[in-house]
């Protein structure tokens, strides 16, 4: 894609992590590449384990080293490549202009701080702001994210406070900073389905008075086609099929995608079984050779190619590019 | 909280009578007849009977049958004297130099403590510090030469630390006083037997520190503090650190009573005249009076630090509430 684009707030080329275990190298996450547009979501989807949350924790250089390593590309985020940034700086970076929200709400917070030490502690490492202007800033975040009563919440300590509230007091944490973009790592997997929504529209009010830019990890094709513009689908640590979100809908390419929207419950659908892709993820030290997803394809179970050459992502209709031999168009 | 407090020290009353009773009657099977060790054997059956008489053995053990009332046979017994003088911490006198046995106490719990208590806050605050500093960066050669010297450390028996002291350092190189000597500050001859007991205890505390930190740092609540953009200072020394604190205060208040009771060994081989020496002292001598003082005095310290500790659980982490 266009690298000169003013528009693309983060730019991930070619990146690749890998964990060195001593059982051998798991490669986690192998030359993906995609743009995040400023005040646009972008979502990545796929099944566990298909390296999505490493690729958020690469973008915030928080992979546990060793034994993991980012081995390959570039991160560039408003200009700056992060990938060279020192760890000083990065950490200028990190809660400031990226912030992250996990899945775990329950366990994600200190026990032992109230939430509103934990969120001034974040407001006072990034800003220049007294002890009473930070904790103001506290409160007024805590009612920004929809928590009532946020004078008195802010003295209370997370144990003492629900899930989908715990939540919110994480993005209230993250976006204390106003960052520019904000990684949002599987946010409402944890949560009930209305809690889910609620937060998800949190999220969506937040990026719009924001202005921000989300990177939504996730698994559920629901939220990725309601709440992101542009999506990449990853399968066994690289990207299978990259669009925008409307696009992948209408117009699914890769055997994969494909597969997981059939498999997905349908509204009035009268059936006694849910359609299941076959076989399971391959794990990681054991990827196949070829494309990584043909002993589960439907297409491509028995072609040679498949079997032995793995496809790289190709532009095939304008603005979509997937990685699949047997999509018309991509040629040979 | 006040509640809790009265309640807890109330069930602390079983377990003292508990101890009470069996190191009362541990004491009356091996004691044997005292009267030889204070008078000798030639001594004639008068100063026998008055040398009884003295210590309260002329009595029963427990039930005094001269009396008729029941209350009175139980008042007027060797084992209610030994509850009253518990109760009124009134040890008496040893058997041995007659001397008062609280005298003996105050005397060598100065020097014990001067030996104990920086040994003690030196070991803790040096463990952890160094845990979790190899614990966040496990795997690396740091953290694993730093487990190679802790089980070195541990495999050496204590007494080769202090002979390797005692030799090198102060009689071969003179750095330290080689033994205790009236003349000598405290500081001067408890500062090797600190460093000696703090380098013999090192290994152990801090692979428990550190498993302590690892285990810390593998929460999720580590990486939101990361990705906000906290230094490995910070993370370290605040988050993990006061999540750390349930296990380093079991381990740090529950050894504070065993201070009091200085260390058997550093004492004996300093010749630092500290309660470990008393109690080796009292244990060769057969001076069950001040035998059991000690006893007694460890039993009510452990079970009040015993109290502190689980006081302390609900100060450090919001979760715990008394009930």
């Amino acid at each position: 894609m266009n690298t000169d684009n003013k528009n693309i707030l983060l730019e991930v080329d070619d990146l690749s992590t890998h964990f060195f275990t001593e059982e051998g190298v798991v490669k986690s996450v192998q030359k993906i590449s995609f743009d995040v547009e400023k005040g646009k979501t972008f979502a990545i989807v796929g099944e566990s384990g298909c390296g999505k949350s490493v690729t958020a924790l690469s973008i915030m250089r928080l992979i546990p080293e060793p034994p993991g390593k980012i081995t390959n590309g570039k991160i560039m985020f408003g200009g700056k490549d992060l990938r060279s940034l020192a760890e000083k700086q990065m950490r200028k970076v990190r809660g400031n202009e990226i912030a992250m929200i996990f899945q775990e709400p329950m366990t994600s917070l200190n026990p032992v701080f109230t939430v509103g030490e934990q969120i001034v502690e974040a407001i006072k490492l990034h800003q220049k702001k007294t002890d009473k202007q930070a904790w103001e800033l506290a409160v007024d975040v805590l009612d920004k994210v929809g928590i009532a009563d946020p004078q008195q919440r802010v003295h209370e300590y997370p144990h003492q406070v629900s899930g989908g509230m715990r939540q919110r007091v994480m993005i209230a944490m993250a976006i204390s900073c106003q960052p520019s973009l904000l990684i949002a790592d599987e946010p409402t997997t944890a949560l009930d389905v209305t809690i889910q929504a609620q937060i998800m529209d949190l999220l969506d009010d937040l990026q719009y008075r924001l202005g921000m830019s989300i990177l939504l990890i996730t698994h559920d094709l629901g939220i990725v086609g309601q709440r992101s513009d542009n999506v990449a689908v990853m399968y066994a640590s690289r990207i299978a099929e990259k669009c925008a979100t409307k696009e992948l809908f209408k117009n699914t390419l890769h055997p994969y995608s494909q597969g997981l929207l059939r498999s997905r419950p349908k509204l009035g659908m009268n059936k006694d079984r849910l359609e299941t892709i076959e076989g399971s993820v391959p794990e990681p030290l054991k990827f196949p050779d070829g494309c990584k997803f043909h002993p589960r394809c439907p297409l491509g179970r028995d072609d040679r190619r498949c079997q032995t050459v793995e496809p790289g992502l190709r532009e095939v209709v304008p603005g979509h590019l997937v990685a699949c031999w047997k999509c018309p168009g991509y040629g040979d | 909280m006040f509640s809790y407090i009265i309640r807890r020290l109330l069930y602390t009353v079983p377990i003292v009578f508990g101890v009470m009773l069996i190191t009362f009657l541990l004491f009356n099977i091996v004691r044997g007849d005292i009267t030889d060790q204070i008078a000798g054997k030639e001594a004639s059956a008068e100063t026998r009977a008055e040398i009884k008489k003295e210590y309260g053995l002329d009595k029963p053990l427990f039930f005094n049958t001269e009396h008729k009332v029941f209350s009175k046979q139980f008042w007027d017994s060797q084992f209610f004297n030994h509850l009253l003088a518990a109760a009124t911490f009134d040890f008496g006198y040893s058997y041995n130099d007659r001397e008062a046995i609280w005298d003996k106490i105050k005397r060598g719990a100065g020097p014990s403590l001067a030996l104990t208590a920086p040994m003690l806050v030196g070991e803790v605050s040096i463990s952890i510090i160094l845990a979790l500093v190899v614990a966040y960066f496990r795997g690396r050669w740091i953290d694993n030469l730093t487990v190679l010297i802790c089980i070195v450390g541990m495999s050496l028996p204590f007494l080769s630390f202090i002979l390797f002291g005692q030799y090198f350092l102060a009689f071969k190189w003179g750095l330290f006083p080689v033994y205790f000597w009236p003349d000598l500050s405290v500081w001067q001859y408890t500062l090797l037997p600190t460093f000696i007991g703090i380098a013999a205890g090192l290994g152990s505390n801090l692979r428990f520190y550190r498993a302590v930190m690892l285990d810390e740092l593998g929460n999720d609540y580590v990486r939101t503090a990361f990705a906000k953009g906290l230094s490995p200072a910070k993370v370290l020394f605040k988050h993990v650190l006061k999540n750390a604190m349930i296990p380093i205060i079991t381990q740090v208040v529950l050894a504070i009573p065993f201070l009091f009771l200085g260390s058997l060994l550093l004492e004996r081989f300093f010749g630092i005249p500290g309660l470990g020496y008393l109690m080796i002292d009292a244990i060769g001598a057969r001076d069950f009076k001040v035998i059991n003082a000690m006893v007694y005095i460890s039993a009510i310290l452990f079970v009040v630090f015993n109290l502190i500790t689980d006081i302390c659980y609900a100060i450090v982490d919001p979760r715990i509430s008394f009930k």
